[in-house]
């Protein structure tokens, strides 16, 4: 068994999948950091608000006031520095810190691509994805011909992870049954040249992009896996990413997916587009000679430290449970989205909610409402109004505000409505719940009224 | 490899061209709602005659304001009174639409930001000094509480009222009324034109996006239900902002609270209309909010509830004192309900509304999952 073990950790393959994939990770990320900055987010998202909502136990991750543009700056750079692999290590070491910073400042922004990102970079960290085509080759003079092929399939099976589960959660009756909410939104989509007002109006295809949705998860990663299936299944990527582009604001998240499926392909594929690039290289007229390795010591195999495996079998083993954890929870997961995040599942709740929070005197019984306005931007209000966990941080946030306000025997309420799916809206946190009375914590969160319907599936 | 990439994506687009077929999709059709024409409805029945109705009604404000500087009898002090009356209900079908020029002009904060203040008035009168167009810090020295100060809180009744401009003290009163009048005139007239010049690419800004002319008509809307109707006429006057300390002189036209009520009646008559596409001053309707909400969800039961909310606010608050300073000062908890009433609304509205139609709210631009 450890024999085995051995064999596959040992096990070679070409570098090129790596560097390739190195590259185009790093470009994009810095393309996406530059796309952020320009349409004006940091400032909006970041500097704005004046209250920030926290993960559990990373409520010391705040943005940094104007120093945020550094951190920002800081992250761009270490992905170019990546895409470039210079100092490899250290720039993905900083891109993966600054990145999930980011990600962590604030709770109101939170995307599966996002967290995405974070995983792979963290994966990135403990694979030699500079050992060809990069400066670290010609600062070193070292270029490895071959990496362990754990390197390159731990990504993969990242990657199948991401679909495969994305694919599983969306086996449940909203999205099968009702092709919920993809009919609201496809049929909102009116305005799209030809499609717009034929088929994006039409029940079979809503339900077909339903049902078309989740075997496209649930399958790309087998047909990727077999060479015979793999172009068809490219296509297909292409495809369905490009169409989600078109039909729904998901910024960079599909040019990831689909640079990050060219892994698959086998490393001939991969010496091409070095070539490629080196072609284009060399009409820059930049001396190429020791990144083509002809001066450079070539050095055959790359070899990985035993901690490397652990922690990436580790972490692996803990990708493929962590999104279970929902089962651990009563009650309805997309009403009380607990353990909803960090679980691939993507685009399956059209959830809309109103909060209206009463500051009570608990002795003297009077009390007044909040106007949200004064405290949270219109992104802030609209993620709190449904997702109880934030909703309780505000709630806190809002009855010590107002206790620092010198106000007395200060109790928290919220009336609050949500609408999932197309559902007529109901009653969501019990409106007799003290909010100050209650702590956030991983156990279930008893204060949360019921959703009257069932949604079967995972 | 790649060749034959080319000749995937080639194959694909074919299929994709052959789904679209106009032959085969023509039978699929089932009746599409034309968000089109609903703009056109709401543009054309509902917002332009609105404001021809209530420029009409404000020029006739400005001369009765003119005939009674030169008059300065009680008979055409009564007509002004009664032809503010009269601008101030059909206002109340204007506030909403708070979009288009008359956001960028801050046309909604000039004519009815209440309560006024009279010691901004008063100075404004006593300097001479004073730029209505500004928009700093006058938004609360014109417009109809303004008037309504000048012309019911000046003092105690008609008679007096009367003695005060017929004083030549008062000139420059008499001068800042005619000013904030034809100030409403001007501005009236200035969004009222631009409605008409903008009419057709308005209408054919159908799309979803966040600045469609249906996504921000819609939020606008929401957000006068919101703060224009349940805040400002019920919420702040009965206290609940404020820790149940009432603020009866916050109501609507405090100074003839008399027709606070009334006031409010056609506000909810406004958004009731607005919502079923029915025709300004007019029993016909057309294509509305409510039939693309039943397109949408296929059946009426979200329509049915949101009917029911506006049928219930209007019998809250015909059950209310004419006089909404007597009613705060006589039961208060009356007053509440139908804030709370109307906080239903804003719950059905907000809440599900958007989230049927796909409605993005206002200003939000990021990435979704």
């Amino acid at each position: 068994m450890i024999k085995t073990i051995n064999t596959y950790f040992n096990r070679q393959t070409s570098t090129a999948p790596l560097a390739v994939f190195r590259i185009l990770f790093g470009l994009l990320m810095c393309i996406s950091i530059i796309r952020f900055w320009s349409k004006g987010w940091i400032n909006s998202l970041y500097i704005e608000p004046d209250f920030h909502f926290s993960y559990y136990g990373f409520e010391w991750v705040k943005p940094l006031g104007s120093y945020t543009y550094i951190l920002f700056l800081i992250c761009g750079i270490s992905s170019l520095l990546v895409a470039l692999g210079y100092k490899y290590r250290l720039a993905i070491l900083v891109f993966f810190l600054s990145f999930t910073y980011i990600e962590l400042m604030d709770k109101t922004t939170y995307l599966n691509h996002y967290y995405f990102v974070s995983v792979i970079s963290f994966i990135m960290l403990f694979l030699p994805c500079n050992a060809q085509f990069s400066l670290d080759v010609v600062t070193k003079n070292k270029s490895y011909e071959k990496v362990p092929s754990w390197t390159i399939d731990s990504l993969k099976l990242m990657l199948g992870i991401v679909y495969f589960y994305a694919g599983l959660t969306k086996i449940n009756s909203d999205w099968l049954c009702s092709a919920m909410p993809l009919k609201l939104w496809l049929k909102s989509k009116y305005d799209l040249p030809y499609i717009g007002q034929t088929i994006m109006q039409q029940d079979w295809f809503h339900f077909l992009m339903s049902w078309g949705g989740m075997f496209y998860d649930l399958s790309i990663p087998f047909l990727l896996l077999y060479k015979k299936t793999r172009s068809f299944a490219f296509i297909l990527v292409i495809g369905f990413h490009i169409a989600t582009r078109i039909l729904f604001p998901i910024g960079m998240f599909p040019y990831i997916m689909i640079f990050s499926t060219l892994l698959f392909f086998d490393s001939n594929f991969h010496i091409r587009i070095l070539e490629f690039f080196k072609n284009g290289i060399k009409i820059l007229k930049i001396r190429t000679t020791s990144l083509t390795n002809n001066t450079s010591k070539q050095i055959k195999n790359y070899t990985t430290h035993k901690v490397s495996h652990l922690v990436i079998t580790c972490f692996l083993f803990f990708q493929l449970i962590i999104p279970w954890r929902s089962l651990l929870y009563p009650g309805e997961l997309f009403w009380n989205e607990q353990g909803y995040r960090f679980s691939w599942r993507v685009m399956l709740m059209e959830k809309a909610g109103s909060a209206n929070f009463k500051i009570l005197d608990s002795v003297t019984q009077n009390y007044f409402y909040v106007d949200n306005n004064d405290f949270l931007t219109p992104v802030q209000q609209k993620q709190m109004s449904f997702q109880p966990d934030m909703i309780l941080e505000y709630g806190h946030y809002l009855g010590n505000h107002f206790k620092s306000q010198g106000h007395k025997n200060v109790a928290v309420f919220v009336e609050s409505y949500v609408s999932l799916n197309g559902r007529l809206s109901q009653q969501f946190i019990d409106p007799l719940a003290n909010l100050m009375e209650l702590k956030e914590t991983f156990k279930h969160k008893h204060w949360i009224t019921p959703l009257n319907d069932e949604i079967k599936g995972f | 490899m790649f060749k034959k990439s080319i000749f995937y994506i080639n194959l694909l687009f074919l299929l994709s061209i052959s789904c679209t077929d106009p032959s085969e999709s023509n039978e699929n059709i089932v009746d599409n709602f034309d968000r089109q024409s609903m703009l056109e409805n709401i543009t054309d029945n509902i917002i332009l005659p609105a404001f021809d109705d209530f420029s009409e009604k404000i020029e006739v404000l400005e001369l009765s304001v003119i005939t009674f500087s030169n008059d300065l009898d009680l008979a055409s002090l009564e007509q002004v009174q009664s032809h503010l009356f009269e601008a101030y209900k059909t206002w109340q079908y204007i506030e909403m639409f708070s979009l288009e020029k008359a956001e960028e002009i801050y046309y909604v904060q000039k004519m009815n930001t209440y309560p006024a203040t009279v010691s901004k008035i008063e100075n404004n009168i006593s300097t001479g000094i004073y730029d209505l167009d500004s928009n700093n810090n006058n938004w609360v020295a014109q417009g109809f509480p303004t008037l309504d100060y000048l012309l019911f809180g000046i003092a105690d009744n008609a008679s007096n009222t009367l003695l005060f401009y017929q004083n030549n003290d008062n000139i420059a009163h008499l001068k800042y009324l005619k000013d904030v009048v034809s100030q409403m005139v001007s501005i009236t007239e200035v969004v009222r034109q631009d409605w008409i010049s903008i009419r057709d690419i308005f209408v054919s800004s159908s799309d979803n996006s966040a600045t469609s002319s249906l996504n921000t008509l819609t939020n606008d809307f929401i957000y006068y239900f919101e703060k224009g109707l349940r805040t400002n006429k019920f919420g702040i006057p009965s206290g609940v902002f404020s820790g149940n300390n009432t603020r009866s002189s916050k109501v609507e036209a405090y100074y003839n609270s008399n027709v606070s009520k009334l006031l409010s009646l056609e506000a909810l008559n406004a958004v009731r209309n607005f919502f079923n596409g029915q025709t300004y001053n007019s029993a016909s309707s057309g294509k509305s909010l409510k039939d693309y909400i039943a397109y949408m969800t296929e059946d009426t039961i979200l329509n049915d509830a949101i009917l029911t909310k506006f049928d219930e606010a209007n019998q809250l608050i015909n059950g209310l004192n004419d006089n909404f300073v007597n009613q705060i000062n006589a039961d208060n908890d009356l007053m509440i309900a139908v804030f709370n009433k109307l906080q239903e609304g804003v719950v059905l509205l907000k809440t599900d509304m958007l989230s049927i139609l796909s409605i993005s709210v206002d200003y939000i631009d990021a990435d979704g999952d």
